[in-house]
């Protein structure tokens, strides 16, 4: 072959795709908004109150806390990395949130993004410095900022209040349209984070970094400076997340978050992310978020009440999903194979 | 076995050999440091009371240490470690009522079911280890603490005596971290078993071309990482004399990471070093206990041992290659 015909066949790739592939790469990419929709469709017929305007809208509120996470680790898993801090930094973000309240709406907002984006960007300084595996940085972080937490509590025996005039409150218990405010905060954080994903180059950097790591550095990329960001970022969304449910619980309660670093990742592996790195979609996280909260709500329907079994169910998917990744992955590398010698054979005109 | 004394006289390449020698040989140095300064600042250390404290407390860490060792030895992780503690903890309980040994047995045969588990994800459908491990992390505490509830009383007197029995004055959860550390060295050092986990973890291509069969090998290293944990979790058990799945061997991967990285062995696999795993998983122990000796509160306990982890790794990985 070539040179000429092997970038014609690598343009002509796209449409050539047979339709095995093209359903496996579409289940790949699509596979947890298919199953989510499923679930619903099947619940609101088995459940009369699952399809209520009040019981959707809880589950957007509960979803919506978890989100900002989410969305901070897909960009991080992006480029190869992964963020366990994040459910030590949302607790941390929630008892500086309920302390700093008393100080007015502003620094009940600010104190816990700042101090949470500043730990972000400390382990993203040591994660882009050092050859240390993110994992073990953040999980050093996860330890750090939960002893931070203790630290600001008296060991964790004070809980701060949000005052009950404060309007910190509002930012969690108003609405609008009907859907709370950290709902539409969400959808706001997320198309931000499509449009970073899409529109720029900072976008492609960061899944350049996951693909190719070396690659990325020899083409000049700035692979310190993004590693810095995702990770700063990550940290921002888990205050955030932090804050909102000190807004939503009005106090800051220290023993939240133990954890919530595994279900972020689950919603975003569920999503379509793949953990290696280079390859995923911002919004399939968002559908993995709510698809774990609809989960959530459906065991408590099933009279489950024990909330241990979301940990096992969210364990088990995790596991079902990366699986049927893998799985995925292998039919479409056979297909691709099967064409690429079925050409070589015998090309077809086309 | 001495570190070759450096000849060389170009400053890069003496950093160089400086920077291998802090990596084969600094947990000893750092762990002798310690014991110094303990002996020095914190009263009663060196009483037989106090260091048969701070090995009793050692153990479990250690045994869990040591399936990591290998496990990372491949070129792998084992998040799942502490679930699996608290897993076997909470089973235990249910079978107790057979007797001391079934019940023990159960609960370690759970961690090798967990270990086939992840060994199979990992080998056969070809799973990331972090991510077979980490949906382990997840779901097995989650199954513990739905088995196990609220804190459950073990008052068994066989597991008294294994929690707090001991031969010729070595405490038993003691001596089975000896014994299991020499059956490691063992395993590492003087069979082929040892030679194929360090050729995986080294180059898996040239491995599977010199007829290892990758596969098992694997699915055995992480059976064993389950077993080690899951018989460190009924040591807990045991010595407290009660199961509480929520907390027990929470943050264990950590620790475990931390004793076998600190201890010399690279991230990057092909190398086993299970004395330096020993050394690591004292120098945790020590660190921690110096800061409780000390009345220093839990919080900055946390956040020193955290510093301590990324420092001690960073010495050991060293910085980025820019």
């Amino acid at each position: 072959m070539s040179t000429t015909s092997t970038t014609e066949a690598g343009l002509a790739d796209a449409g050539r795709r047979t339709r095995v592939e093209k359903l496996a790469r579409l289940t790949q990419r699509n596979g947890a908004l298919v199953i989510l929709l499923c679930l619903i469709v099947v619940s609101a017929f088995a459940f009369p109150t699952f399809a209520s305007a009040g019981n959707l809208s809880q589950i957007a509120l509960q979803a919506a806390f978890l989100a900002p996470l989410a969305l901070g680790l897909t960009f991080v898993i992006f480029t190869g990395g992964i963020d366990l801090s994040v459910g030590s930094v949302f607790a941390l973000g929630g008892v500086l949130a309920a302390w700093a309240s008393q100080y007015g709406f502003l620094a009940a907002l600010l104190v816990p993004l700042i101090v949470c984006t500043f730990i972000g960007l400390v382990q993203g300084a040591i994660v882009a410095f050092t050859s240390i595996p993110s994992f073990i940085v953040t999980l050093a972080g996860l330890l750090f900022a939960r002893g931070l937490l203790l630290a600001l509590t008296e060991e964790g025996s004070e809980t701060y209040k949000v005052p009950a005039d404060s309007a910190f409150l509002e930012l969690s218990r108003g609405s609008f349209l009907g859907l709370g405010f950290p709902v539409w905060i969400v959808i706001v954080l997320f198309a931000i984070g499509v449009l970073v994903l899409h529109r720029t180059s900072y976008g492609s950097t960061l899944l350049a970094i996951g693909g190719q790591p070396d690659a990325a550095r020899l083409m000049g990329l700035p692979v310190l400076r993004s590693t810095l960001i995702v990770f700063a970022v990550s940290g921002t969304m888990a205050g955030l997340a932090g804050a909102l449910t000190a807004s939503y619980t009005a106090s800051g309660v220290t023993t939240l978050g133990v954890g919530l670093e595994l279900t972020a990742i689950a919603a975003v592996v569920l999503g379509g992310t793949l953990l290696t790195g280079g390859a995923g979609t911002v919004v399939g996280s968002l559908v993995g978020v709510v698809l774990l909260q609809v989960v959530a709500n459906l065991i408590n329907r099933m009279g489950l009440t024990n909330s241990n079994w979301q940990a096992v169910v969210n364990g088990a998917v995790l596991l079902v999903v990366a699986v049927a990744q893998v799985l995925l992955s292998r039919v479409q590398a056979q297909e691709r194979q099967r064409r690429r010698g079925g050409e070589a054979d015998a090309p077809k005109p086309t | 076995m001495k570190a070759s004394p450096t000849t060389a006289s170009v400053p890069v390449k003496r950093s160089m050999s400086v920077r291998a020698w802090i990596a084969n040989y600094g947990v000893y140095v750092a762990l002798a440091l310690l014991v110094v300064i303990n002996a020095i600042i914190t009263p009663h250390f060196l009483t037989v009371a106090n260091l048969r404290l701070q090995l009793i407390q050692t153990a479990p860490v250690l045994i869990v240490a040591l399936g990591m060792a290998m496990v990372i030895g491949t070129k792998g992780i084992d998040l799942s470690v502490g679930s699996v503690m608290a897993l076997s903890a909470a089973i235990m309980p249910l079978y107790i009522g057979y007797g001391t040994v079934p019940a023990i047995l159960v609960g370690i045969a759970a961690g090798g079911l967990s270990g086939l588990m992840i060994g199979a994800l990992v080998s056969y459908f070809g799973i990331q280890p972090i991510v077979a491990t980490l949906a382990v992390l997840i779901g097995g505490r989650g199954l513990a603490n739905v088995i196990g509830g609220e804190i459950k009383n073990l008052s068994d007197p066989g597991l008294a005596v294994l929690g707090s029995g001991s031969l010729l004055g070595i405490p038993y959860s003691v001596l089975s971290a000896v014994i299991l550390v020499l059956v490691a060295a063992f395993l590492m050092r003087r069979t082929t078993f040892g030679v194929m986990v360090e050729a995986i973890g080294g180059n898996k291509k040239a491995a599977e071309l010199a007829g290892i069969r990758i596969k098992s090998v694997l699915v055995s290293v992480y059976v064993l990482s389950g077993l080690l944990a899951a018989f460190a979790g009924v040591l807990v058990a045991a010595r407290s004399s009660a199961s509480d799945p929520r907390t027990l061997g929470l943050l264990m991967e950590l620790s475990a990471i931390a004793a076998v990285v600190i201890g010399g062995t690279s991230l990057a696999g092909g190398k086993v070093r299970i004395l330096g795993t020993v050394g690591g998983a004292l120098l945790m122990q020590l660190i921690v206990s110096t800061l409780v000796s000390h009345n220093i509160p839990d919080s900055v306990s946390q956040m020193v041992q955290a510093i301590v982890i990324v420092v001690a790794v960073a010495l050991q990985v060293g910085r980025r290659k820019a």
